[in-house]
């Protein structure tokens, strides 16, 4: 180091070296992220390994739905519960493995040490939205593709409306995952108010009892839920024979744009 | 020293009448005053301290002079200009080394480096920044397997790595061992040498006396005290004390005799005093001649003289009127 020059500070705002900084910081949040196997394999194969787990464990599972409509009166059992498990990887990623990461770098000073720094805090959480989104891809396609190629699953009816769903069901609960992470000041606090949410929500979106034997009221009130909507979402939009998920869609931009500027207000950065 | 610079005359940091309460914790109770007058200035190029128990309001101070937390009253400039008003201005050019650890456990000290260095227009080699902190051979270790000294060396470089103008360390070396302490304080003077104003927020009395070229003593929201540790020390006001030690009861008590009959006589000195199986001798500053003489005319031979060290510890109980103890304004749980 030499004696540096007497300079009046001025604001530096290059955006070259600020896109630069964002995407080193990207690839090394990333190498560190995949650093931690336990949040790993929830966040990446947790789903897949439910579905195959169940898709072949499960005897209904493997059988043809022969109720069902053709299609459908071909594909087996599991199909119906692919669409859960997709749910269950958008809601996985947000309340289990976000509210943590986000809780744990307040703990740990890094939030404010960013706060010192001409790359501000909320680059670091802009980052694991990324993170986040692209682990859900890989979550969601391993989900897919194994089902398809293990279970043999047929392709969904309507693959745009199931992508419609899902990246309204990633908003809806990012927010959430964001809001559960905005004020609390340790890691295990926000784990421990994200599973608050977690079980129940699973249960709505018909990981534990599956979408097609729930009782009527419980569909009712998963509707108006953020996981609930998004499985029936992503339901209508795999199997296709009943119109487009109007409501669903509804409820899920309702939940993004009520939940993300809370999240966003609420979000302490210290 | 730095070298000189075109407008040494300028201060890099002025802080005046700083002011910030917080909102009250609890129902309850009251809202707590934090820093109730702060000011002080710091010229470029040197180790500027400040000093004082936890909770006396220095974390506050520096938070606010780096933009980190809104004041409620007073003025802060750093590099001229308001950290206040626009705290990216000044984030370019003033590193910041927090009291916590800031990382995840994970990642590795070169990828630290790396990342932090990004953010900077202006950043300092890697490896030589490496090498001066002593971590070159740590580089692929991850922080969580650091040390303490190790793990605040890399906070250090990580404070260092947009070539900062300006370094704030907070609670350097709290927890470190003593040789950790000793080699971090050296770096200190290595990074000043090297043309970086360090300030240096502290709550040990001997860090600060041997690191700072100046200091302000902070107590209660205040400054209560301000000036080099040398100037200070030397303006207390006050007697010096010398202790002596004998080889036998003898002569402990023929010289306390000789020394008694001293004190009586020489304005020098004030009193004779045994302290355990010593003597200790009080006066002013030609106390330690006077006792010499005086011993050595009556061919009484010490085993060992001792002159008792005056401290920043002293400095703070004469301007304070209590014993210095770190934990002293911390707020009591309820």
């Amino acid at each position: 180091m030499t004696a540096v020059e007497t300079t009046r500070p001025v604001r530096v705002n290059h955006g070259g070296l600020r896109f630069r900084a964002f995407w080193t910081l990207f690839g090394s949040e990333l190498r560190v992220w995949l650093r931690e196997p336990t949040g790993v394999f929830f966040a990446l194969i947790f789903p897949s390994l439910l579905l195959l787990g169940l898709g072949l464990a499960i005897p209904d599972f493997s059988k043809p739905m022969v109720d069902a409509p053709p299609p459908w009166n071909e594909a087996p059992g599991v199909t119906s519960y692919l669409p859960t498990i997709i749910a269950l990887a958008v809601g996985t990623i947000s309340l289990t493995t976000m509210p943590v990461q986000f809780a744990t770098f307040r703990e740990k000073g890094i939030l404010k040490r960013l706060s010192t720094t001409p790359m501000p805090p909320q680059n670091l959480v802009g980052v694991h939205m990324v993170i986040n989104v692209l682990a859900l891809i890989v979550s969601a396609g391993a989900a897919v593709v194994g089902g398809m190629v293990v279970l043999g699953v047929p392709f969904a009816a309507d693959p745009l409306v199931v992508l419609l769903v899902l990246v309204l069901s990633t908003t809806a609960m990012f927010s959430l995952g964001l809001l559960v992470a905005a004020r609390a000041e340790k890691g295990q606090t926000a784990s421990g108010l994200g599973m608050l949410i977690y079980f129940p929500s699973l249960m709505f979106s018909g990981v534990w009892v599956p979408l097609s034997v729930m009782p009527e009221w419980m569909q009712e009130i998963g509707l108006y839920l953020p996981l609930g909507a998004a499985a029936q979402g992503l339901t209508m939009g795999w199997f296709g024979n009943e119109g487009f998920p109007l409501a669903q869609v509804l409820v899920l931009t309702v939940w993004t744009l009520v939940l993300f500027p809370l999240g966003v207000k609420l979000f302490r950065w210290s | 020293m730095a070298t000189p610079q075109p407008d040494a005359g300028t201060p890099v940091v002025e802080v005046s009448h700083l002011r910030k309460t917080y909102p009250a914790a609890r129902r309850g109770a009251g809202p707590k005053t934090a820093v109730s007058d702060v000011s002080f200035q710091i010229a470029r190029g040197e180790i500027f301290g400040i000093l004082g128990p936890n909770g006396a309001g220095k974390t506050t101070t520096v938070e606010c002079l780096a933009g980190l937390r809104h004041a409620d009253g007073g003025t802060v400039r750093v590099l001229g200009q308001d950290p206040q008003a626009d705290p990216l201005l000044i984030r370019e050019h003033v590193g910041v080394q927090l009291q916590e650890a800031a990382l995840h456990d994970k990642i590795t000290v070169a990828e630290a480096l790396d990342v932090f260095g990004s953010f900077y227009t202006e950043r300092a080699d890697s490896a030589e920044l490496l090498d001066l902190l002593d971590l070159t051979a740590h580089r692929h270790q991850q922080f969580g397997k650091l040390s303490g000294g190790q793990k605040q060396r890399l906070s250090i470089a990580l404070a260092l790595v947009g070539k900062p103008q300006v370094a704030i360390l907070d609670e350097l070396t709290t927890g470190l061992d003593p040789a950790a302490r000793r080699a971090t304080w050296e770096l200190v003077e290595r990074v000043r040498d090297s043309g970086v104003t360090v300030l240096l927020v502290t709550h040990f009395m001997d860090e600060a006396e041997r690191l700072c070229d100046r200091l302000v003593v902070i107590d209660g929201g205040r400054v209560v005290a301000e000036g080099t540790p040398s100037a200070l020390i030397e303006g207390l006001e006050g007697d010096r004390g010398v202790r002596l030690r004998f080889a036998d009861d003898g002569a402990r008590d023929r010289a306390t005799q000789l020394l008694t009959a001293l004190a009586e006589r020489d304005d020098d000195v004030t009193a004779a005093v045994p302290v355990g199986d010593e003597i200790e001798v009080t006066g002013t500053r030609k106390v330690l001649f006077a006792v010499v003489q005086a011993l050595a005319a009556a061919d009484v031979v010490p085993d060992d003289v001792r002159t008792l060290e005056r401290t920043l510890e002293d400095v703070f109980v004469q301007v304070t009127g209590r014993q210095y103890r770190v934990e002293e304004n911390e707020e009591v749980a309820a």
